[in-house]
């Protein structure tokens, strides 16, 4: 047995000695380099772009501009429903509907205005700065002030469009009523800045042509997403398009959706007719990818004197591009966290002329807990009954929207056994000291959506020799993948790990889902196991077997419960076959039917603050899960503590912010934003999952774990740093200046 | 970058006289010159690589007492080096809690105080209003975000704040900043190497064209000394406030004090009417302490978001006061 | 004082001897690694120092190679990612990195594991909180700060047996 097995990364190797080639570490004869040339202001259009001087530079070949880019097509996102206005509706996985590059007009600063292709590196470098634009300005629409009054003032309801996933309003029962009759009510607005998923790797994207057939290299979380979009931008057939991507450097969603930059990369090459490789700078980073929006949240709690909601309230607005409006579904928190006979929530958009927003971990959920959990909080202390009955009393045991069972949540054992190794309920509740640092202490509920991706093709060849290829269009971007699909494909087929390569991350192998959403164990996973399943049936009928009635042991294949067995190579033998070509696929709509689905978890954590110097600083922390079956600990510890820091971060100092006059994020690197750093961790973050299968979400018997640890963190710090100084602080980042 | 011509100097001769022509620029460490040409903060047509010039990476004890730094040594070799440890410990924290590991062992103590500000105006990578950027383009911060900004010594020209961290500890200390220079060099007291905006807002620090720092004199050894910084990140990161603080003492009474303070204007922050008042001050009695540092924020002005900073300011020194105490004589 | 346009440069890299006409002084150490000798081990995660992703070593230091023209490395000893294992035998810092699950993406890691080896040297593994301060020139997004402190602590151990 693989599965559950805390097996180290088979990726390992080639990433602790620097084999592992992402997109910009591809070369190709004749390569040219790409720089951007970027609008320095927010709205206006270009009057000019001279090039002179930069043409002068040496080894500059080329400036392009709006003039030289061919007319891109259009995208029609395949959400968008058949028959309707929404038909031709773009939306993912392109990330935006506004192509730069097209026209002399500005949208947002940082966009793409020109394009410099030199001979080194250096050389377009040097071009790009010497690129003069001249522009008429216009009145920018720019983000309001950061308040609740301010914001809503500016709010609009969203657009129809390829971006709406869900309705933007939601309603259940007598609000109303629900808040005239309770005991105690909370009513509180909750802020939270853009902020940037800041992976280490800037996106790259080596493009190159031949013979009318187009090959990229890229840091993406999509390859078939990118191919898809590219196709439809340079107006070819898909089957044209080969996008390569072995590993990428990190997502988070900042590389989910397709950017500009993959595109222009792909036009300048053809343009070119030479290979260009477009890295973006960290600069580029801010503004040609996208952000988690600014958000404000006013929510309204309202219980009786046991705690029990009488009526829930929540209402967003996310700021986002004029061009298309991106909507962060923070009420799914209110939607799905807590059992209430009364519910009103509503999605509203601000827009601006601010680059375009995007997932990032951990969306929806994300800022809705923070929110929704800070004020369970707030109301706890109302009320004077302990955070964590708060939350058992409101314990949803269906689904508080749609009433639906869920397909199944251990929330309440995950609760106790965060709370027993935290000492939660022994924790001291006078106030506690240690030198300078006064000590507090918070939890939340951490949950995420369950976001299932259809997987439409998976292989797993079986050889002769007893070793195993998987083959799936999907990527690496560091969540544990390359390390599950083996272990899957191995405990079906009885074989040890090392027996079992996997070829990803191209277009050329069968076609995969993104690499998002924590949806990849679920739905390639599933994939890859029905695939194994098929091979090894295949082997069964070899082995003149009953499919159903065989398993795999060491290399051997034989009846259930029987002894010894054929070997692999023994069966294989007796055929002409060298390898046995299994398939698989996912299709989620034939998992859990009608039930609604979710993980959840609690996260405790203990912060100190010191309250003369404003500092604020993580003591330790533990998460307790339930989220199905976890297919390897090791990795899948890894995945949360790295979504709890995610969620210091954004507890704690990340930021992007908006530059009021001009338009601007004031800082777009790593100095002027802050993100964290090894010595803000203490080692004493503890992982603990609830023993559990959840085999209505998929055949895996797991569900997603990426994005469920950032969720709660901020609402926890934010409770923990209530207990150790009375102050609530209900904007985030909580940085010095707030706790003075 | 724009392109420049490159020569590695060889004499410290050959350096002042190279370093005195326009458009030059010396390079030492470049942790920050890299930046600067990335950014179009500097585009000097030369470069003179002064890191291989013979006998500026050196700290011996100077005669009598006091220790001097030769210019080229790198961030980690003073700060690790057995004499600061003992002797200046205030110079060696605050050499280690700026920047990181690798860059404090290409960075060298003479480069790191010639870095400039960090307000985020002024490094953008497009042209933003600036005088420090160009004179005469405005101060962007001033009606911008200005939150960790300057609340002293600003004027409406600029109102960024000096971000280096030795410069503070090597102000409390009086230590004197050497020089060579074509027409003679210098020995300037570290508090007054950096310009405030006043008179030239696009200057950074009192050095000439072709003015090369060779060396850090450290005065009589100040066991008693400590630096605290205070920023949001743990690690890696400039200060929203730092305090270096130089204490005699005899047993719980500061006989004498040095104090400064950094990220607060363009230039050290000595608080000299403090210190006037420190002396004769017990540790522990934190009312006198405070009430002698009260002494140096009347002439604080705290800008439109960063009051904060004040009352920050004040206490960071405080602390910074009763580190240096915990020190061992 | 001779300036030029265009440099000779002499390197020693990962135990070779590199030899590079015609250099262009604006080429970093970075750039050298990356575009010219295709040791794309060494990553650009922000090209301004502030990300640590480009650690290698020079004259046996840790350095961000971004922040350094190559032409100023000349006559010295370049040590990167590729050329830290001994053969097929994995440094003991990577071979710890593996062990403890010390990286996701992978991204950083190289850089990373530069910094650890040289950590280890520099002997600043006295306490966890003295391996944290000292790996934080090192940022990692995907967040593998634990593991990457159990992984110095380990590598530093085996080191020190």
């Amino acid at each position: 047995m693989t599965i559950s097995q805390p097996v180290a990364r088979p990726d390992g190797g080639v990433k602790v000695t620097g084999r592992a080639r992402y997109a910009a570490d591809y070369f190709a004869p004749d390569l040219l380099y790409a720089v951007l040339v970027t609008a320095p202001v927010p709205v206006g259009r270009v009057t000019s772009i001279i090039v002179d001087d930069a043409l002068a530079e040496e080894g500059v070949v080329r400036v392009l501009t709006h003039e030289d880019m061919p007319k891109f097509g259009q995208f029609a996102s395949p959400r968008a429903e058949p028959d309707t206005d929404m038909q031709q509706a773009e939306g993912p996985p392109a990330a935006q509907s506004f192509m730069p590059m097209q026209s002399d007009e500005i949208r947002h600063e940082g966009q793409p205005l020109a394009i410099v292709l030199g001979e080194t590196l250096e050389a377009a470098e040097a071009g790009a700065r010497r690129v003069a634009l001249r522009y008429q300005f216009a009145e920018p629409e720019l983000p309001t002030r950061p308040e609740w009054t301010a914001i809503d003032k500016a709010a609009v309801e969203p657009r129809e469009s390829g971006f709406l996933f869900l309705e933007p309003t939601f309603s259940k029962g007598d609000v109303d009523g629900g808040i005239a009759k309770a005991a105690a009510t909370v009513e509180a607005v909750y802020l939270q800045p853009s902020r940037h998923h800041n992976a280490m790797e800037p996106s790259a994207t080596l493009a190159e042509w031949n013979d009318g057939e187009l090959t990229l290299h890229d840091a993406t979380q999509h390859v078939y997403g990118v191919r898809q979009v590219l196709a439809a931008r340079m107006n070819m057939p898909a089957e044209k398009v080969r996008v390569i991507s072995r590993h990428t450097g990190g997502g988070f969603g900042g590389k989910g959706w397709i950017w500009p930059h993959q595109v222009l990369a792909a036009a300048a090459a053809r343009i070119m007719q030479r290979p260009v490789r477009l890295a973006l700078s960290r600069a580029d980073a801010y503004s040609c990818l996208g952000y988690q929006p600014r958000m404000a949240q006013k929510i309204v709690l309202a219980a009786d004197r046991s705690g029990k909601l009488t009526a829930v309230q929540q209402d967003v607005v996310n700021l986002t591009t004029v061009s298309d409006d991106f909507v962060e579904f923070a009420t799914e928190a209110s939607k799905g966290l807590y059992a209430t006979p009364a519910m009103r929530v509503s999605q509203r958009v601000e827009r601006a002329n601010v680059a375009m927003p995007t997932p990032m971990r951990a969306p929806v959920e994300g800022p809705g807990t923070w929110a929704l959990e800070s004020a369970m909080d707030e109301l706890a202390h109302r009320l004077g009954i302990d955070p964590l009955d708060l939350r058992l009393v409101n314990h949803a045991d269906t689904d508080p929207a749609t009433g639906q069972p869920w397909s199944s949540k251990k929330l309440r054992e995950a609760y106790e056994e965060g709370a027993r190794l935290f000492g939660w309920r022994e924790r001291p509740r006078n106030p506690q000291r240690d030198g300078d640092w006064l000590i507090g202490y918070g939890m939340a509920t951490c949950s995420m959506g369950c976001f299932r991706n259809p997987t439409p093709a998976a292989e797993v060849r079986l050889r002769r020799d007893g070793t195993v290829l998987i083959r799936t269009g999907t990527q690496d971007i560091g969540t544990g993948t390359l390390t599950i699909f083996p272990q899957i494909a191995a405990d079906v087929l009885g074989l040890p790990m090392e027996k079992v390569d996997l070829e990803m991350g191209d277009t050329q192998l069968p076609e995969a889902g993104p690499t998002y959403g924590s949806s990849s164990t679920m739905g390639v996973g599933a994939a890859v196991l029905a695939a194994a399943e098929d091979a090894r049936s295949q082997l069964a009928r070899l082995a003149n077997l009953l499919p159903d009635e065989v398993e795999m042991q060491n290399g051997h294949i034989r009846r259930r419960g029987a002894a010894g067995g054929q070997t692999i190579a023994d069966v294989m033998s007796h055929t002409d076959i060298g390898e046995i070509i299994g398939s698989g696929s996912f299709d989620p709509a034939q998992y859990g039917k009608g039930l609604a689905m979710r993980t959840f978890g609690a996260i405790f954590m203990e912060v100190g603050v010191d309250p003369g110097l404003g500092l604020l600083r993580l003591r330790r922390a533990i998460g307790s899960y339930s989220a199905g079956r976890i297919v390897n600990p090791r990795t899948a510890r890894s995945q949360m503590t790295g979504g709890i820091i995610w969620g210091w971060g954004m507890a704690a100092m990340e930021q992007s912010r908006h530059e009021p006059v001009l338009g601007r994020f004031l800082s777009k690197n790593l100095s002027g934003v802050a993100i964290p750093v090894n010595a803000d961790i203490p080692g004493d973050i503890i992982i603990h999952f609830v023993d559990e299968v959840d085999e209505h979400a998929s055949p895996i018997g797991g569900k997603g774990i990426g994005e469920l640890g950032a969720t709660g963190v901020a609402a926890a710090v934010a409770n923990a740093v209530f207990d150790a100084t009375g102050k609530r602080i209900r904007e985030l980042p909580i940085t010095p200046e707030k706790l003075l | 970058m724009t392109p420049f011509v490159y020569a590695r100097a060889d004499s410290l001769g050959e350096t002042i006289a190279a370093g005195a022509a326009p458009d030059s620029a010396f390079l030492a460490g470049g942790t920050e010159l890299l930046n600067w040409l990335r950014l179009g903060i500097a585009e000097p047509t030369r470069i003179i690589d002064i890191s291989r010039l013979d006998g500026l990476d050196q700290i011996e004890a100077l005669p009598g007492s006091g220790l001097k730094i030769g210019a080229l040594t790198h961030l980690n070799d003073v700060a690790q080096h057995a004499l600061v440890m003992r002797d200046y410990p205030v110079l060696s924290q605050a050499i280690l809690n700026a920047a990181s590991p690798q860059l404090r062992n290409l960075a060298t103590i003479g480069g790191n105080l010639l870095q400039k500000t960090r307000c985020a105006y002024f490094r953008a990578e497009e042209q933003l209003p600036c005088n420090k950027r160009e004179l005469g383009s405005g101060c962007s911060a001033l009606h911008g975000i200005n939150d960790n900004h300057a609340i002293f010594g600003w004027t409406e020209d600029c109102v960024a704040t000096q971000p280096s961290d030795p410069a503070v500890a090597l102000a409390a200390l009086d230590a004197v900043i050497v020089t060579a220079h074509r027409s003679g060099g210098r020995r300037i007291p570290a508090a007054e190497f950096h310009l405030l905006p006043d008179s030239r807002p696009e200057a950074d620090n009192v050095l000439q064209q072709g003015e090369l720092v060779t060396a850090i004199e450290l005065p009589a050894p100040a066991p008693r000394s400590a630096y605290l910084k205070v920023r949001e990140r743990e690690s890696y990161e400039y200060a929203i406030v730092s305090a270096a603080a130089v204490l005699e003492m005899d047993g719980r009474t500061i006989r004498r004090a040095g104090l400064a303070l950094g990220s607060v204007a363009l230039r050290p922050w000595r608080l000299s009417a403090a210190e006037e008042r420190l002396a004769g001050a017990e540790i522990g009695d934190r009312e006198a302490l405070s009430a002698a540092i009260e002494q140096s924020f009347a002439e604080a002005r705290p800008l439109s978001q960063n009051a904060y900073k004040v009352e920050l300011a004040k206490t960071a020194a405080l602390r910074a006061i009763e580190k240096a105490a915990r020190m061992p004589s | 004082m001779n300036f030029h346009d265009r440099h000779l440069l002499r390197l020693r890299m990962n135990g070779e001897d590199h030899t590079l006409s015609d250099l262009d002084p604006r080429v970093t150490l970075l750039d050298l690694l990356r575009e010219r000798l295709h040791l794309t081990g060494t990553k650009k995660g922000c090209n301004f120092g502030e990300c640590g992703a480009c650690t290698v070593h020079l004259d046996g230091r840790r350095v961000n190679a971004c922040m350094i023209f190559a032409v100023s490395a000349d006559g010295r000893e370049v040590t990167t990612i590729e050329g830290l294992a001994n053969g097929d035998a994995l440094h003991p810092v990577q071979q710890a990195f593996i062990d403890h699950d010390g990286f996701q993406c992978g991204f950083c890691t190289p850089g990373q594991v530069m910094s650890a080896a040289a950590l280890i040297e520099e002997g600043h593994t006295g306490s966890d909180a003295e391996i944290r301060e000292w790996m934080s020139g090192n940022l990692c997004r995907c967040s593998a700060y634990p593991q990457i402190v159990e992984a110095v602590r380990a590598a530093a151990g085996r080191a020190a047996q």
